[in-house]
């Protein structure tokens, strides 16, 4: 199986490949056309801020290219954002492959902001891939958040409830890091691997 | 009582490993390091303990004004499934370019932040907030809290003069993404977190907050959490040692009703 992890600019993308290689497979970190059309999975991960990195995959001519993508996609953390129509955040267009809009977590009644740490996700919709994950914990860093759409395959909780784990079709996303996410983590990115093509 | 009743993130338990040469070592009062053990082997440790977080602190690396060797970095990112932040030596945006392309979730600055406050922006700019911890050492003394510069070697420490919640305001406002407070005073006591200042700095930080120094019970962490509602606390000789084990100090917790990570 090939998996192309995408060079979105990101700083910290080791951590993925690192996960990924811990499960046995050997990823291509890559910001190649081709080279991500023809892969049998793609992970979009990502860290920073969503504006940015529209602009870095706009400047490699990714933009169409994710778009098109037919295979299962992943988005990570900022990768899962991207996938949505627009964030608050820099008030950025993003790809537009599932419906809606990020907001900003709100820091009200001592809530913190970021929200850096480790929480538990409750299933909303049956899937596959997430059935086997409900309740467990999951390492998330994010100020940014989307709402519970018809999209949303697991919930969090910052004060409300936000998307853990979203699906369209063949685009899900996941807004924590699996990557450091221990075992739970390596579970979904095994899962994700193992999702048969459409 | 904590006063985030809104459900979010659990409390972390974080280990702290000051690393010189690849070798783990921690001193009392910052001097007088001794050899705790092989930073992978630790870092392995941890993970299978149900550490929430490490932090790896190069103390090597500020005083001798040099950049932190990332080879480690590699090695302890393809290692580890869990976040873990990189601490000194780290005073540009290329020196934080390069420990966090090897695979570090967060670098953690503090005397260069002091130094050139601007290197705050110019990171979160960069790298997102997310990634940015700021590290502060502050002394309570009968002026109040006030913060104290190169403090990895003792004869070289300083006082910038600033109090300390005034930093913590302006590490806010420059887009930090965490704090870690050492409370000076208690570091290497294993007498108890400094719940006092704890509480003030939480007063005006609305971004998570990392309490360290003094942890040598686990009564200290049931306390810090409850009184001065840190979102982590991290330690480094009772874990270490093995004084406190991990999955017995989360039981405790949770028994205390502190949300944990169960092991």
């Amino acid at each position: 199986m090939s998996i192309a992890v995408v060079d979105s600019g990101g700083a910290n993308i080791a951590s993925v490949l690192h996960a990924l290689r811990r499960l046995g497979v050997d990823p291509k970190f890559t910001d190649d056309p081709a080279e991500i059309r023809q892969a049998d999975r793609v992970i979009l991960p990502g860290v920073g801020a969503a504006g940015r990195a529209m602009e870095v995959l706009d400047e490699h001519g990714l933009i169409p290219v994710i778009q098109s993508l037919q295979q299962p996609v992943l988005g990570i953390c900022l990768g899962m954002q991207l996938l949505f129509e627009s964030s608050e955040e820099d008030d950025a267009r993003l790809l537009g492959l599932i419906p809606g809009r990020l907001t900003r977590l709100e820091e009200i009644d001592g809530l913190r902001v970021p929200h850096m740490g480790w929480n538990a996700i409750t299933n909303q919709a049956p899937d596959t891939l997430t059935e086997p994950l409900d309740g467990m914990w999951f390492y998330f860093v994010h100020s940014f958040a989307a709402p519970v759409s018809e999209w949303t395959l697991s919930t969090s909780t910052h004060g409300t409830d936000f998307s853990a784990i979203v699906r369209k079709g063949n685009f899900y996303g996941a807004q924590f890091h699996p990557e450091r996410s221990a075992k739970a983590g390596a579970r979904l990115l095994r899962g994700f691997l193992e999702t048969p093509l459409q | 009582m904590t006063s985030q009743l809104l459900k979010s993130a659990a409390r972390r338990i974080i280990p702290c490993l000051d690393v010189r040469d690849g070798q783990v070592v921690k001193g009392i009062q910052f001097r007088d390091h001794r050899v705790m053990g092989d930073i992978i082997e630790l870092a392995a440790r941890y993970r299978d303990e149900g550490a929430d977080e490490l932090v790896f602190y190069d103390i090597t690396a500020s005083p001798e004004g040099r950049s932190v060797d990332t080879d480690w970095v590699r090695r302890v990112s393809e290692t580890i499934d869990i976040p873990f932040c990189v601490a000194g030596g780290i005073r540009s945006v290329e020196s934080a370019g390069r420990v966090l392309s090897q695979g570090a979730d967060k670098i953690s600055i503090n005397t260069p932040a002091l130094e050139n406050p601007g290197l705050i922006n110019a990171l979160v700019k960069t790298f997102g907030s997310q990634c940015v911890v700021i590290g502060v050492d502050s002394i309570a003394d009968e002026v109040g809290y006030t913060v104290r510069s190169h403090t990895g070697t003792p004869d070289a420490m300083r006082s910038p003069g600033r109090q300390t919640l005034d930093w913590l305001q302006e590490v806010v406002d420059r887009g930090a993404g965490e704090v870690v407070l050492n409370c000076m005073s208690s570091d290497g006591t294993r007498a108890g977190y400094d719940i006092d200042q704890l509480a003030a700095a939480r007063q005006v930080l609305p971004i998570p907050l990392v309490a360290s120094g003094g942890a040598g019970a686990i009564g200290h962490f049931v306390a810090v959490f409850e009184q001065a509602d840190v979102d982590a606390a991290l330690a480094a000789t009772v874990f270490h040692s093995g004084q406190i084990p991990i999955p017995g100090l989360k039981k405790s917790l949770a028994d205390a009703g502190i949300e944990v990570r169960p092991c």
